[in-house]
Protein backbone atom coordinates (compact mmCIF):
# COMPACT_ATOMS: atom_id res chain seq x y z
CA UNK A 1 0.00 0.00 0.00
CA UNK A 2 1.43 3.40 -0.97
CA UNK A 3 1.98 6.28 1.42
CA UNK A 4 -0.53 8.28 -0.63
CA UNK A 5 -3.16 5.61 -0.20
CA UNK A 6 -2.41 5.52 3.53
CA UNK A 7 -2.94 9.28 3.72
CA UNK A 8 -6.24 9.07 1.88
CA UNK A 9 -7.50 6.27 4.10
CA UNK A 10 -6.45 8.20 7.20
CA UNK A 11 -8.24 11.32 5.95
CA UNK A 12 -11.43 9.31 5.44
CA UNK A 13 -11.26 7.69 8.85
CA UNK A 14 -10.51 10.95 10.62
CA UNK A 15 -13.12 13.06 8.81
CA UNK A 16 -15.86 10.46 9.13
CA UNK A 17 -14.99 9.47 12.68
CA UNK A 18 -14.29 5.84 11.79
CA UNK A 19 -12.14 3.32 13.64
CA UNK A 20 -8.61 2.86 12.35
CA UNK A 21 -9.50 -0.69 11.41
CA UNK A 22 -12.48 0.28 9.24
CA UNK A 23 -12.20 -0.84 5.61
CA UNK A 24 -12.80 2.37 3.66
CA UNK A 25 -12.65 0.80 0.17
CA UNK A 26 -16.38 0.07 -0.12
CA UNK A 27 -17.54 3.41 1.33
CA UNK A 28 -19.96 5.55 -0.66
CA UNK A 29 -21.47 8.97 0.00
CA UNK A 30 -24.57 8.58 2.19
CA UNK A 31 -23.85 4.85 2.23
CA UNK A 32 -23.12 5.07 5.94
CA UNK A 33 -24.67 7.46 8.49
CA UNK A 34 -21.32 9.12 9.18
CA UNK A 35 -20.83 10.25 5.54
CA UNK A 36 -23.55 12.89 5.26
CA UNK A 37 -23.37 16.30 3.58
CA UNK A 38 -21.76 17.99 6.59
CA UNK A 39 -19.14 15.27 6.92
CA UNK A 40 -18.54 15.48 3.17
CA UNK A 41 -17.21 19.01 3.50
CA UNK A 42 -15.06 17.94 6.46
CA UNK A 43 -13.77 15.09 4.33
CA UNK A 44 -12.93 17.49 1.51
CA UNK A 45 -11.05 19.72 3.97
CA UNK A 46 -9.18 16.72 5.37
CA UNK A 47 -8.14 15.55 1.91
CA UNK A 48 -7.09 19.05 0.88
CA UNK A 49 -5.00 19.41 4.02
CA UNK A 50 -3.46 15.95 3.73
CA UNK A 51 -2.37 16.46 0.12
CA UNK A 52 -1.95 20.25 0.11
CA UNK A 53 -4.32 20.69 -2.80
CA UNK A 54 -7.49 22.67 -3.45
CA UNK A 55 -10.26 20.65 -5.08
CA UNK A 56 -12.55 22.15 -7.71
CA UNK A 57 -16.20 22.35 -6.77
CA UNK A 58 -16.98 19.90 -9.58
CA UNK A 59 -14.67 17.37 -7.96
CA UNK A 60 -16.22 17.97 -4.55
CA UNK A 61 -19.60 17.12 -6.05
CA UNK A 62 -18.25 14.12 -7.95
CA UNK A 63 -16.55 12.53 -4.94
CA UNK A 64 -19.21 9.91 -4.36
CA UNK A 65 -17.08 7.05 -3.06
CA UNK A 66 -13.67 6.21 -1.72
CA UNK A 67 -12.69 4.86 -5.13
CA UNK A 68 -13.79 8.09 -6.80
CA UNK A 69 -11.86 10.13 -4.23
CA UNK A 70 -8.71 8.18 -5.06
CA UNK A 71 -9.23 8.90 -8.75
CA UNK A 72 -9.85 12.62 -8.10
CA UNK A 73 -6.82 13.03 -5.87
CA UNK A 74 -4.76 11.46 -8.65
CA UNK A 75 -5.79 14.28 -10.99
CA UNK A 76 -4.01 16.82 -8.80
CA UNK A 77 -0.58 15.38 -9.37
CA UNK A 78 -0.76 13.15 -6.33
CA UNK A 79 0.17 9.58 -7.22
CA UNK A 80 -2.73 7.20 -6.46
CA UNK B 1 -9.44 44.27 29.60
CA UNK B 2 -9.55 46.64 26.67
CA UNK B 3 -8.72 45.18 23.28
CA UNK B 4 -5.90 46.88 21.45
CA UNK B 5 -4.36 45.56 18.26
CA UNK B 6 -0.74 44.58 18.79
CA UNK B 7 0.23 45.74 15.33
CA UNK B 8 -1.42 46.56 12.04
CA UNK B 9 -5.05 45.38 12.11
CA UNK B 10 -4.55 42.92 9.27
CA UNK B 11 -0.92 41.88 9.73
CA UNK B 12 -0.41 38.29 8.62
CA UNK B 13 -3.78 38.18 6.88
CA UNK B 14 -4.49 37.63 3.20
CA UNK B 15 -7.33 39.33 1.38
CA UNK B 16 -8.93 39.10 -2.05
CA UNK B 17 -10.86 42.00 -3.56
CA UNK B 18 -12.80 41.20 -6.71
CA UNK B 19 -13.05 44.12 -9.09
CA UNK B 20 -10.19 45.63 -7.13
CA UNK B 21 -8.63 47.81 -9.82
CA UNK B 22 -10.88 50.85 -9.63
CA UNK B 23 -13.64 52.64 -7.77
CA UNK B 24 -14.68 51.21 -4.43
CA UNK B 25 -12.71 48.00 -5.01
CA UNK B 26 -9.45 49.87 -5.52
CA UNK B 27 -9.93 51.95 -2.38
CA UNK B 28 -10.80 48.83 -0.41
CA UNK B 29 -7.65 47.10 -1.69
CA UNK B 30 -5.55 50.12 -0.68
CA UNK B 31 -7.13 50.26 2.77
CA UNK B 32 -6.62 46.55 3.49
CA UNK B 33 -3.00 46.79 2.28
CA UNK B 34 -2.45 49.92 4.39
CA UNK B 35 -3.47 47.87 7.44
CA UNK B 36 -0.98 45.11 6.67
CA UNK B 37 -2.84 42.53 4.60
CA UNK B 38 -1.37 40.77 1.60
CA UNK B 39 -3.87 41.65 -1.11
CA UNK B 40 -5.00 39.93 -4.28
CA UNK B 41 -7.08 41.93 -6.72
CA UNK B 42 -8.94 40.80 -9.79
CA UNK B 43 -10.10 42.57 -12.89
CA UNK B 44 -10.78 41.91 -16.54
CA UNK B 45 -7.93 43.90 -18.10
CA UNK B 46 -4.52 42.31 -17.68
CA UNK B 47 -2.52 45.53 -18.10
CA UNK B 48 -4.58 47.38 -15.49
CA UNK B 49 -4.54 44.48 -13.03
CA UNK B 50 -0.74 44.15 -13.24
CA UNK B 51 -0.21 47.89 -12.86
CA UNK B 52 -2.53 48.14 -9.86
CA UNK B 53 -1.07 45.10 -8.09
CA UNK B 54 2.41 46.53 -8.51
CA UNK B 55 1.26 49.93 -7.25
CA UNK B 56 -0.19 48.38 -4.09
CA UNK B 57 3.03 46.51 -3.38
CA UNK B 58 5.10 49.64 -3.87
CA UNK B 59 2.92 51.95 -1.79
CA UNK B 60 2.27 49.65 1.16
CA UNK B 61 5.12 47.10 1.08
CA UNK B 62 2.82 44.08 1.14
CA UNK B 63 2.62 40.98 -1.03
CA UNK B 64 0.12 41.33 -3.85
CA UNK B 65 -1.38 39.20 -6.58
CA UNK B 66 -2.99 40.45 -9.77
CA UNK B 67 -5.59 38.05 -11.13
CA UNK B 68 -7.28 38.31 -14.52
CA UNK B 69 -10.84 37.19 -14.02
CA UNK B 70 -14.35 38.03 -15.05
CA UNK B 71 -16.41 37.01 -12.01
CA UNK B 72 -19.24 36.00 -14.34
CA UNK B 73 -17.00 33.18 -15.62
CA UNK B 74 -16.97 30.28 -13.12
CA UNK B 75 -13.78 28.84 -14.60
CA UNK B 76 -11.98 32.16 -14.18
CA UNK B 77 -13.14 32.31 -10.57
CA UNK B 78 -11.81 28.79 -9.95
CA UNK B 79 -8.47 29.79 -11.45
CA UNK B 80 -8.30 32.81 -9.13
CA UNK B 81 -8.58 30.66 -6.02
CA UNK B 82 -6.12 28.09 -7.32
CA UNK B 83 -3.67 30.96 -7.80
CA UNK B 84 -4.29 32.29 -4.28
CA UNK B 85 -3.91 28.79 -2.84
CA UNK B 86 -0.68 28.25 -4.76
CA UNK B 87 0.78 31.57 -3.61
CA UNK B 88 -0.46 31.87 -0.04
CA UNK B 89 -2.16 28.58 0.97
CA UNK B 90 -4.77 30.56 2.85
CA UNK B 91 -7.38 33.27 2.53
CA UNK B 92 -8.62 35.34 5.45
CA UNK B 93 -10.74 38.00 3.78
CA UNK B 94 -12.87 38.05 0.65
CA UNK B 95 -14.41 41.29 -0.52
CA UNK B 96 -17.04 40.41 -3.09
CA UNK B 97 -17.00 43.76 -4.84
CA UNK B 98 -17.01 43.26 -8.62
CA UNK B 99 -20.22 44.47 -10.14
CA UNK B 100 -21.88 46.17 -13.06
CA UNK B 101 -24.61 48.80 -13.09
CA UNK B 102 -27.04 48.76 -15.95
CA UNK B 103 -30.68 49.62 -15.92
CA UNK B 104 -33.74 50.86 -17.67
CA UNK B 105 -37.46 51.00 -17.24
CA UNK B 106 -39.03 47.57 -16.88
CA UNK B 107 -40.40 47.41 -20.41
CA UNK B 108 -37.06 48.30 -21.92
CA UNK B 109 -34.66 45.84 -20.34
CA UNK B 110 -33.18 43.35 -22.80
CA UNK B 111 -32.43 39.76 -21.90
CA UNK B 112 -28.75 40.45 -22.49
CA UNK B 113 -28.76 43.13 -19.79
CA UNK B 114 -30.54 40.85 -17.34
CA UNK B 115 -28.02 38.07 -17.95
CA UNK B 116 -24.99 40.34 -17.67
CA UNK B 117 -26.09 42.03 -14.46
CA UNK B 118 -27.27 38.84 -12.72
CA UNK B 119 -24.28 36.79 -13.91
CA UNK B 120 -21.81 39.37 -12.61
CA UNK B 121 -23.45 40.73 -9.47
CA UNK B 122 -25.30 37.70 -8.14
CA UNK B 123 -23.79 34.55 -9.64
CA UNK B 124 -20.29 36.01 -9.48
CA UNK B 125 -20.67 36.69 -5.77
CA UNK B 126 -21.91 33.15 -5.17
CA UNK B 127 -19.04 31.53 -7.08
CA UNK B 128 -16.49 33.59 -5.17
CA UNK B 129 -18.09 32.96 -1.81
CA UNK B 130 -18.17 29.20 -2.45
CA UNK B 131 -14.48 29.03 -3.27
CA UNK B 132 -13.39 31.44 -0.54
CA UNK B 133 -15.28 29.54 2.14
CA UNK B 134 -13.45 26.37 1.15
CA UNK B 135 -10.07 28.03 1.63
CA UNK B 136 -11.11 29.72 4.87
CA UNK B 137 -12.57 26.60 6.42
CA UNK B 138 -9.14 25.01 6.57
CA UNK B 139 -8.09 27.49 9.23
CA UNK B 140 -11.50 27.85 10.83
CA UNK B 141 -11.56 31.59 10.39
CA UNK B 142 -12.33 34.19 7.78
CA UNK B 143 -14.41 37.18 6.90
CA UNK B 144 -16.45 37.58 3.76
CA UNK B 145 -17.71 41.05 2.92
CA UNK B 146 -20.29 41.28 0.17
CA UNK B 147 -20.95 44.59 -1.52
CA UNK B 148 -24.65 45.07 -2.02
CA UNK B 149 -26.41 48.42 -2.47
CA UNK B 150 -29.12 50.62 -1.06
CA UNK B 151 -30.95 49.65 -4.24
CA UNK B 152 -30.88 46.04 -3.04
CA UNK B 153 -32.57 46.98 0.22
CA UNK B 154 -34.95 49.67 -1.08
CA UNK B 155 -35.10 49.45 -4.90
CA UNK B 156 -35.58 52.42 -7.21
CA UNK B 157 -37.20 53.29 -10.51
CA UNK B 158 -35.18 52.19 -13.51
CA UNK B 159 -32.96 49.80 -11.53
CA UNK B 160 -35.08 46.68 -11.20
CA UNK B 161 -32.43 44.27 -12.45
CA UNK B 162 -29.57 45.83 -10.52
CA UNK B 163 -31.75 45.93 -7.40
CA UNK B 164 -32.68 42.28 -7.88
CA UNK B 165 -29.02 41.31 -8.26
CA UNK B 166 -28.07 43.18 -5.10
CA UNK B 167 -31.02 41.77 -3.15
CA UNK B 168 -29.70 38.36 -4.13
CA UNK B 169 -26.39 39.29 -2.52
CA UNK B 170 -28.23 40.05 0.73
CA UNK B 171 -29.93 36.65 0.67
CA UNK B 172 -26.57 35.05 -0.01
CA UNK B 173 -25.07 36.91 2.94
CA UNK B 174 -27.78 35.88 5.39
CA UNK B 175 -27.76 32.22 4.35
CA UNK B 176 -23.99 31.88 4.19
CA UNK B 177 -23.57 33.57 7.57
CA UNK B 178 -25.69 30.89 9.18
CA UNK B 179 -24.02 28.02 7.35
CA UNK B 180 -20.45 29.17 7.88
CA UNK B 181 -20.63 30.44 11.48
CA UNK B 182 -19.75 27.01 12.94
CA UNK B 183 -16.55 27.14 10.89
CA UNK B 184 -15.55 30.54 12.28
CA UNK B 185 -16.27 32.31 9.02
CA UNK B 186 -18.22 35.56 9.26
CA UNK B 187 -20.28 36.85 6.37
CA UNK B 188 -21.57 40.41 6.23
CA UNK B 189 -22.74 42.86 3.61
CA UNK B 190 -22.27 46.55 3.03
CA UNK B 191 -24.98 48.54 1.29
CA UNK B 192 -23.49 51.77 -0.05
CA UNK B 193 -25.76 54.59 -1.05
CA UNK B 194 -24.71 57.08 -3.68
CA UNK B 195 -20.94 56.82 -3.97
CA UNK B 196 -18.93 59.00 -6.31
CA UNK B 197 -17.36 56.48 -8.68
CA UNK B 198 -17.07 56.08 -12.44
CA UNK B 199 -20.01 53.70 -12.25
CA UNK B 200 -22.48 56.27 -10.96
CA UNK B 201 -20.91 59.10 -12.92
CA UNK B 202 -22.15 57.24 -15.99
CA UNK B 203 -25.75 57.77 -14.85
CA UNK B 204 -27.75 60.56 -16.54
CA UNK B 205 -27.23 64.00 -14.93
CA UNK B 206 -30.85 64.31 -13.83
CA UNK B 207 -30.66 60.95 -12.06
CA UNK B 208 -27.47 61.98 -10.29
CA UNK B 209 -29.03 65.27 -9.14
CA UNK B 210 -32.16 63.52 -7.90
CA UNK B 211 -30.13 61.04 -5.88
CA UNK B 212 -27.89 63.70 -4.31
CA UNK B 213 -30.98 65.53 -3.09
CA UNK B 214 -32.02 62.49 -1.06
CA UNK B 215 -28.85 62.27 1.02
CA UNK B 216 -29.24 63.52 4.59
CA UNK B 217 -25.56 64.35 4.97
CA UNK B 218 -25.72 66.47 1.84
CA UNK B 219 -22.86 64.90 -0.07
CA UNK B 220 -22.09 61.86 -2.13
CA UNK B 221 -20.21 59.08 -0.41
CA UNK B 222 -16.61 58.37 -1.29
CA UNK B 223 -14.91 55.02 -1.90
CA UNK B 224 -12.98 55.69 1.31
CA UNK B 225 -16.24 55.89 3.29
CA UNK B 226 -17.05 52.38 2.09
CA UNK B 227 -13.52 51.05 2.55
CA UNK B 228 -13.57 51.99 6.24
CA UNK B 229 -16.69 49.90 6.75
CA UNK B 230 -15.06 47.00 4.90
CA UNK B 231 -12.07 47.27 7.23
CA UNK B 232 -14.40 46.94 10.21
CA UNK B 233 -15.88 43.69 8.89
CA UNK B 234 -12.56 42.37 7.60
CA UNK B 235 -10.68 42.82 10.86
CA UNK B 236 -10.94 41.74 14.48
CA UNK B 237 -12.94 44.91 15.17
CA UNK B 238 -15.98 42.76 14.34
CA UNK B 239 -15.06 39.35 15.77
CA UNK B 240 -18.66 38.56 16.87
CA UNK B 241 -20.54 40.16 13.98
CA UNK B 242 -22.02 38.07 11.21
CA UNK B 243 -25.11 38.09 9.01
CA UNK B 244 -25.43 41.88 9.03
CA UNK B 245 -26.19 44.36 6.28
CA UNK B 246 -24.58 47.72 7.05
CA UNK B 247 -25.80 50.79 5.21
CA UNK B 248 -23.06 53.24 4.27
CA UNK B 249 -25.23 55.91 2.74
CA UNK B 250 -25.00 59.19 4.65
CA UNK B 251 -28.65 58.99 5.60
CA UNK B 252 -29.91 58.54 2.04
CA UNK B 253 -33.67 58.07 1.69
CA UNK B 254 -35.18 56.33 -1.30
Amino acid sequence: MSATEDKLRAAFREALGLATTTDVEPLTYRGIPQWDSVAHMQLVAAIETAFDIMLDTDDVLAMSSYAKAREIVGKYGVAP
Amino acid sequence: MVWRPEGPLLAGRTAFVTGGTRGIGWEVARTLAAHGAAVAISGRRDDVVAERAAALATEFGVATLGLIADVADPDAVKASYQAIFKAWKQLDVLVNNAGVLDGGLLGMIGADVIDRVIDTNAKGAIHNLQAAARLMSRHKRGSIVNLTSILGTHGDTGQAVYAASKAAVIGLTLAAAKELAPQGIRVNAIAPGYVDTEMVQALPADVQARQLATIGMGRAGTPDDVARAVLFFASDLSTYVTGQVLGVDGGMRI
